[in-house]
This record gives C-alpha cells, structure tokens and sequence, in this order.
C-alpha cells in the first residue's frame, strides 16, 4: 500500500540513515533496504536480542513492557522498534 | 624332697653298676703363664692368698715390705704345702716350674704394683734369680738409674717379716666374696649296663598328679600395692568425619561437528501479500512516530561526545611551549678539503638509518671559479656520505668531475644515484658494491663511549684508514645535454613514464628508469637510463674508435649510457618571441611526495627484493611504450620556479605547432610572479598532493594547484633573505625556513599566518639547505646544511613532529578558507568594480542633470552669490579694520 511505501520512503531519507528493514516476529526480514547477508544477519540477531530485552523487562515488572530499543555503538546506531507481530529496524550513522 | 629320692636313686645305680669316675673337676696340665709378652720369660705372676702368706712367712707388710720384697722360699716347703692343700695351694699353677726348679730355694718377690698383673711373683730360673740379686734393675734401667744415681750402691735388705695386721679388709672381702649358702646338690643318675645305647622313655607327668609334687606360689592382690585413683588427666580432640568418595566420569572426547543451515526467507509472493496486509500498515503507522522521534535525535545532537576529552588534545599543541627548540644531535664538517666548500645538497638515505648524503661545491664565484680553474680540477668534487657513528670520517666518497649542485637516490634502489653537475651534466653512480660497507655501520650508541671503534672493522684493514673513492658510473653528454649548471634533479615516479612527445604511459618495468631536469640554460630535459632501440650508426662508430677503458673497480651498470646519453625531451621554456627565457631553478612534479612517503620505502625494499639479486638496472632494457597506448588524463604539468622570482605552472608535453608543423614546448599556463628574488624552493605538501610551497627572495607563498587567482597565502617581506625551505613530513601545517643569517624560522599555519611561529639559531651563516627525516615516531632529525660546509643534524622537538589528532582537517579547512577568501576577493574586486562604474555612471547623470536647469534660476542663484560675496567683502574689512561700522550703517541706509 502507498502508505507503507511513503512510510518507509521517509524513515530512509532521513539524515546519516544507512538502512531500514521489517522483521516479523519470527525473524524473517520482511522487507529491506540492505542486500540479502547483511539483512539476514542483522535480523536474526536482533530478533533475538529483542526477545530477551522483553522478557527482561517483564521479568522485572509484569506490568511493564518494552516499547523501544536503541543500541549505540562507535559507528552508528540500531533502532528497533518491536511490535506484536512485527520488528522495525534502523541503522543510523549520527555523527557529522 | 626330691634330691632325696633321687639319691637313692642314684646309689642305687651307683652300686648297681661301676660308676663312673666321680665328676670332680679335672686338674689339666696347663702351662703356667709367664710373662714371657713382657720379655722376662722367668718371672711367674702368683696370687698369694692371706693363708699361704702366713704359712710361708711372706705376709704384705710384714713380711714382704718394699725394702725387702722378695723372699726365698725352700722348695720343700712348697712342695709340702702343695700336698696339705692340692689344687688350693697358690702355688699350684707353677707346680711344674718349681719341680723343675734346679736349685733349692725360689724367690718370691712381692710385686706391690701390680706390675706383673698379681700381687707375687716368681722367679722361675736361677739365672732370674741371680739378675734380681744383681743388677735386677737392669730391664728397668730407664726409670730407677735416675732414682739411684744419688746412691750407688743399693744395701740389701732381707724382708722383715711382720704380724699381719687387720684393717677391716677381711670384713670387706667376706662381703663382697660369693660363697655358696647351701650346698650344691649333685645329682647322679645311671642305668642298667645292659640298657646302654638302649633309647631312653621319656614320659609327661602332671605335677599335680601326684601329692606335694609342687609347691604352689599363688598371686593374691596385695592391698599394699592397690593405688586408688584420684586424678585424671584427660584430654579431647575433635576431629571432623571425612569420608572419601571416588567416582568415575564417562570420557567423552571432543568431535568435530559442523551444521549447515541457510536462513528461512520468505518467497517473493509471501512478501508482497505481507507487504499489502493491513497489519503491516497498522504496524507501522504506530511505530515510525518514535522511530523518527529518535533519528531526529540523533540528528540534533550526538549526546555522546565527550567535551573535556576534545578540548584537552587542542589545547596540548597550541598551549604547551616548555619543549619546542630544535636541539643540536651532531655535526659533521669534512676537516681534509683543502678549499672551503659549501653544501648544496643533502639527502637522507632511503633505507639506512643514520646515512646521509651531501653534495659540497667549492665556495667561489664565478669569476674566481675561471681564475682558480687550475686548481680546482685537480681536487675531486665529492658526494661525502656521513654516518651518525662517525663525525669526522665520511663512509663513502662519490667522486665526480665537477662540483655537484644537485643529486637524488633512486627512489626504487637507493644504490643509484644521480646527480647534476655545475657544468651541465649528469652524472650517475651505481654504488651496489659498496652497499654492504654503508649497511652495516652501527649507530648511535657506539658514537659516544668508543670513538675509536671504527664501523667497518669486519673489513680489510687496509680500507679502514680512508673512505673509498668511488668513480661515477655515466656521464651524460656534453653536446647534448645541458650548457649550464643543473639546478635541479628529480627521479621520475616507478608507475609511468614518457616518451619523445611527451605523451605518459604505463611503467611496465616497476622501477624508476627516467630523469628530469632542470638547467640553468632554460630548458628542462627528460632522460632514460635505459639504453635506447634506436641506434643510429654513427655514435657505434665513435664508440670502436675511442674504445674506452673503464677502471676496473667501476661497476657496468650505465656503459652503455657513459658519454653518450642524449635527453628524451629536451623542454625550452622561452618568453615568447624575446631572446630572454625563463631561467628555471627548481621544479616540483606532481608524483614526487609519493617518492619519500615511509610506505614506499617498504615497497621499494619489497620490489628490490623481489628483483632478485641482481638489481633491475643492471639488466635494463629499452622501453616498451611503442606496444602501449598513451594515458591520456595523466597531468603533465608542473610547477617551476625561476631566477627571477616567478613561479609557472606548465606542461611539458611537446604539441604541434601549427605554423611550421614542429612540435614545441608549450607556453606556461600561469605565470606569476611573487617572489622577489631566485625561488630555490617548490615543494608539495606531503599531506596534500595540490598545496605547493615556494620559498624565495624574502618571502613564502604557498599555492594550490588548480587556483589560478593568486597564491593562498603569501608572507609579508622577512627582514632576512630566505635561502631554503622544507615541508614538515608529519605535520601539516609545519614548514621550516632557513634564513640567510644562520636562523631557521619554523612555521605553523595553525598557530600563527603573518609571521613565524619560531625562530631558532643553528649557525652563523647562510643556510643552503634543510632536509628533514623521520625515522620512527619518536625520532625526528632534520640536517640543516650551511654556507661553510657543515652539516647539522637537529633533533625535532615531540611537539613539531607529532600532529594533533584533527591537525590535518583543520589545515585542510584553513587552505579551503584562503580559498574561499581568494574567490571572495575576486568577487568584491568584480564588485567594486561594478559598484565604481556605476558610481561614475551616476556622476555622469548628476553632471546632464545640472546642465538642465531655467535661466532665471541661474540669475536669482547667480544674485545671490553676489550679495552673499558682497557681505563677505565687508565682514573682511571691518575685520581688516578699514571700514568703520557706523559708515556701514548708513552704507546699508544707502541701500
């Protein structure tokens, strides 16, 4: 649908973005702007980690849950954003 | 009891049969001991008990005294008292000596030291007896001379004998004496006769058997001896339960095992019926407002910088000045020329630490040149290579024709070099022979504490006093090379080169093969080392007619080149249609800072190496470049600088010339001049391959390639004349100046633009050139190289060597700011140029306007003028004093 693609299109065209991609709830990159290794990669490991984030912070208080995830490292950072069904991911470079 | 019944027993036997002997003890004949041991074979030790003594009257002490110790005894007596007493007679034992005893009497002596081992003795021969009489005492001579020699005659007294007297003694020896207390029982048991050697019963019988068979000690507790106990000692120790408990573990060993997997993916069509879901679409409706809310975040700000760390490093360069002077390392002066020289070139050597090159000339001008000329061609021009290890020996000595103005080592094998003489020619050393000697010079440490060790003691000795002289390889030309000093050299860089038109191809070969230079005669030349295909008849003849002998020790690695190398290019830079060319002096190619970059270094080790052991010049073959085509985007132009202090930016390769069809050097492309006096350096900035430093007169500008407005930047007048000048090779905004009084000024464009950021004194005089070299990160020295012919090596300081962390992008950003400003200043000179046509537009308005205006204005302007001028007038007279001021009032009622 228009949406999704206008959507995605703006989330891309942000500045320093390097790539965005949708993981469903299993791990299986949707759609993405990466080539094919680096996606699979990213999306496995980030499910994952996803999970565990979650269940770490339900674990702690029951009534809480994660909403988003960002992992800062020396050259960029992942974004994540979780859903019930659905994971978006952002890799953004922020420095100048 | 029971002895009784035995004895009866035993009688019984006794009369049964014959019974045998009675067991008494037996007297056995036994050898009286004498003491023959102590070599007195007659004296016989005797044991006199008390009895005896009072029977023979020899009673101790009474008897027997020490004046008279002996007594004879008659034989009778004793042979009667062996009768009454048997076997306890004392005299028992010598029983038999006294029956063999010749004479009557025997003497018994009393030994009261126990001398003998008994308390008597006797005198068993009559010789015995007589020596005691006599001279007895002569075994014991030793001892009783001494005692008797106050008297010499010993009376003899015949022994008194005494009453015994008791002293208790008895009582003692009764004490001490075992006696039996009973009798002793004796026991007899015989047999039968007729039941000898018959075996004997024996039987077992119970004692208790039979009545009173035994007696009966019972043990009873004595309460005597029953101890009650009323204290106890008692002590506890606790000791933890310890079990030990072994098991055994399965060994499981470890395996290789590997899994393939590829990822789950959807297939094209599951993606695009996903991608149309509403569910997606919903997703990400509720999801990319955060998502953007973070990248805009990061956008903003990048909330992980840490400041204080930033700021600390920037102020480390610009504050810190505790440490920032060159410091003097070593100097080298060359102590056996006999003419004063001076250096005009250094360079460091590629691959060796601590090596280094340079080129002296003698110090005289051109007319005291053609009035010593004499003279001067009997002194070798050198090339002196000195060592750190060595100040006052230089390790090699390249000779050469003529002075040297200027040389390089190949950039691909540091064994070759070429240099360029005063008279126009090049010359070119091969010193592949001598590699060993330079290579293995120590350095540094055994400089200070042995001077006298020299580095080439592995060496013959004889080679050890004086550096070798070594021939140069190949000349160039004369005819056809240069006609005047050669001011500059330059390797042409291993990844192209050139040919007869000028046109770049690719460098098959992988060394570097060709040469550029530059002359005084305005012209700039290109050359191969390589021997060239084309070989006309002419120069083979004159080859067989002069048929040249080369001294043995010059390698062969340029003969073909040797008098006969012609240049590839021969580029004439001329003005235009006057007579007066440009005059180059230095040049600066555009490969050339890749040359000296440490990398390269290692490249051209790794190339070298891989040629093998012959090194690719040895075996050098013609160009290639006929089968290759032409690069053609390779810019081939370059920067040079004049004697008369323009720098041009041209092109050396040769185009056609339209009118007579030849092909010429084309004209420069800018031209500009900046410098008041000779630039005697162009540089490129190690950093940046388009920044040019020039270095010349009394000033510095420096250039990027491609601006053709001006310089970037250039300095105002020095006080002093500039001489040399150098890029830093690890910062980049450092260069350093040598002045013409003996000073160097260091630059940092970071720090301060309009002037010098030091200024250091190193010598009194003119400096000629400055050669900086890095050798590690830590080590940095630069040889700066005087007008009298020293040679100065400085250390550079840690805070000139070593960049800041962003030092290259802020002088990037400073060059693009000059720039910038460059094209700024173009564009407001445009503008006010503008801005002044049209004021001069406007003027010209204003002035038609003015032209324009009504007649009566002009009257009424024109009275006004007059009766202003007229009011004027008399205000002047009054004030002169000439004109009263009544009379100016009724002049004013005149009118």
């Amino acid at each position: 649908m228009a949406e999704v693609e206008e959507t995605l299109k703006r989330i891309q065209s942000h500045k320093g973005v390097i790539g965005t991609m949708v993981v469903n709830a299993e791990g299986i990159p949707i759609r993405t702007t990466l080539d094919n290794s680096t996606t699979v990669q990213y999306a496995g490991l980030l499910h994952q980690l996803t999970m565990k984030t979650k269940s770490t912070v339900r674990d702690i208080d029951p009534q809480n849950d994660l909403t988003f995830l960002r992992i800062r490292s020396k050259k960029h950072e992942i974004m994540v954003a979780p859903d019930k069904e659905y994971l978006l991911i952002v890799i953004q470079n922020p420095c100048e | 009891m029971a002895p009784k019944k035995k004895s009866p027993k035993g009688r019984k036997k006794m009369r049964g049969k014959k019974s045998p002997t009675p067991i008494l003890p037996v007297s056995e004949e036994v050898e009286p001991i004498n003491m023959e041991s102590m070599g007195h074979p007659e004296i016989y030790p005797l044991v006199l008990t008390t009895k005896t003594q009072e029977i023979f009257n020899c009673r101790i002490d009474e008897d027997v005294t020490d004046e008279h110790p002996y007594k004879l005894i008659p034989k009778e007596d004793i042979f009667e008292d062996m009768r009454n007493r048997a076997a306890v007679s004392d005299f028992h034992p010598v029983k038999k000596i006294i029956q063999e005893y010749p004479g009557d009497e025997l003497l018994l002596v009393y030994d009261k030291d126990f001398r003998y081992g008994l308390n008597f003795y006797l005198i068993g021969t009559e010789e015995g007896k007589e020596n005691y009489f006599n001279p007895s005492e002569v075994p014991e001579e030793q001892e009783e001379n001494k005692e008797h020699i106050p008297e010499d005659v010993y009376m003899y007294k015949l022994p008194v004998s005494k009453p015994w007297v008791s002293l208790g003694s008895e009582k003692e020896i009764e004490e001490e004496s075992v006696k039996d207390s009973t009798k002793q029982i004796t026991y007899m048991i015989s047999r039968k006769r007729s039941e000898f050697g018959a075996p004997i019963k024996f039987s077992d019988q119970n004692a208790s058997s039979v009545k009173d068979g035994y007696i009966e000690c019972t043990s009873y507790p004595d309460k005597i001896f029953t101890l009650k106990q009323l204290e106890k000692d008692v002590s506890m120790q606790v000791v933890p339960q310890i079990r030990d408990i072994s098991t055994q573990t399965r060994w499981t060993y470890p395996k290789n095992a590997t899994t393939q997997y590829y990822p789950r993916e959807f297939s094209e069509e599951e993606k695009t019926a996903l991608n149309q879901s509403k569910s997606l679409a919903d997703f990400l409706n509720n999801v990319s407002m955060s998502v953007e809310i973070a990248l805009q975040q990061n956008e903003i700000m990048n909330t992980f910088i840490d400041d204080w760390k930033n700021l600390a490093e920037e102020e480390g360069t610009f504050g810190d000045k505790t440490d920032t002077h060159l410091k003097e390392y070593q100097s080298f002066t060359d102590l056996h020329s006999p003419t004063e020289k001076m250096i005009t070139c250094i360079s460091w050597h590629p691959t060796i630490y601590g090596l280094i090159a340079v080129s002296v000339a003698v110090r005289l001008s051109f007319e005291d040149r053609v009035h010593f000329s004499g003279k001067l061609l009997l002194q070798p021009s050198l090339i002196l290579f000195w060592s750190f290890s060595d100040p006052i020996h230089p390790q090699l000595m390249l000779e050469s024709p003529d002075d040297i103005f200027c040389f390089q080592f190949c950039p691909s094998d540091p064994n070759i070099i070429a240099g360029g003489c005063i008279n126009g020619q090049i010359i070119l050393w091969d010193i592949t022979a001598h590699a060993d000697r330079i290579e293995n010079i120590k350095t540094g440490d055994s400089r200070s504490k042995k001077p006298t060790l020299k580095p080439m003691f592995l060496l013959e000795p004889d080679s050890n006093k004086e550096a070798m002289y070594i021939r140069h390889c190949a000349v160039s030309s004369i005819e056809n090379g240069h006609k005047n000093v050669i001011t500059d050299i330059h390797w042409l860089s291993d990844t192209f080169e050139i040919n007869r038109m000028g046109s770049v191809f690719e460098n098959r070969s992988g060394i570097c093969c060709q040469l550029a230079t530059c002359s005084a005669d305005c012209t700039i030349c290109f050359w191969d080392i390589r021997q060239q295909k084309v070989a006309t008849p002419q120069p083979t003849e004159k080859k067989k007619e002069e048929s040249i002998e080369i001294p043995f020790d010059v390698p062969s690695t340029f003969m073909h080149l040797d008098l006969s190398w012609k240049p590839l290019i021969k580029v004439r830079l001329s003005k235009g249609e006057t007579s007066l060319d440009h005059c180059p002096t230095k040049m600066s190619l555009n490969q050339d800072h890749l040359l000296y970059k440490s990398q390269d270094k290692m490249l051209a080790q790794n190339k070298a190496a891989k040629a093998g052991e012959t090194s690719p010049y040895h075996n050098l073959e013609g160009g290639m470049i006929d089968h290759l085509r032409p690069i053609d985007d390779f810019c081939t132009k370059f920067f040079m600088g004049t004697e008369e202090g323009e720098v041009i930016y041209t092109d050396w390769k040769l185009e056609r010339d339209p009118e007579t069809g030849r092909y010429t050097s084309k004209k420069p492309v800018s031209l500009y001049a900046v410098h008041d006096g000779a630039v005697h350096t162009i540089q490129r900035s190690p950093f940046y391959n388009d920044i040019i430093l020039t270095v010349g007169g009394w000033n510095v500008a420096i250039w990027k390639e491609g601006v053709v407005t001006g310089p970037l930047l250039q300095s105002c007048c020095a006080p002093k004349r500039y001489t040399s000048g150098h890029w830093s090779l690890t910062r980049p905004g450092v260069f350093y100046i040598g002045r013409e009084d003996g000073y160097i000024d260091i630059w940092d464009l970071l720090e301060k633009t309009h002037e010098p950021a030091q200024s250091q004194n190193i010598c009194i005089t003119m400096i000629t050139y400055i050669k900086p070299q890095t050798f590690s990160s830590k080590q940095q020295f630069i040889a700066v190289a005087d007008y009298y012919g020293t040679l100065h090596i400085l250390e550079i300081p840690w805070t000139l060597s070593h960049p800041s962390t962003n030092e290259v992008s802020s002088v990037n950003h400073y060059f693009e700011r000059e720039v910038k400003h460059l094209e700024y200043v173009l564009q407001r000179k445009m503008i006010r140029e503008k801005e002044k046509k049209e004021m001069e537009l406007e003027m010209e308005k204003k002035k038609v306007k003015t032209y324009q205006k009504s007649k009566e204005q002009m009257e009424a302007e024109m009275r006004m003028d007059y009766e202003s001028y007229l009011e004027l007038e008399r205000s002047v007279l009054i004030n002169l004093g000439l004109i009263k001021v009544t009379e100016m009032l009724s002049y004013m009622d005149m009118m």
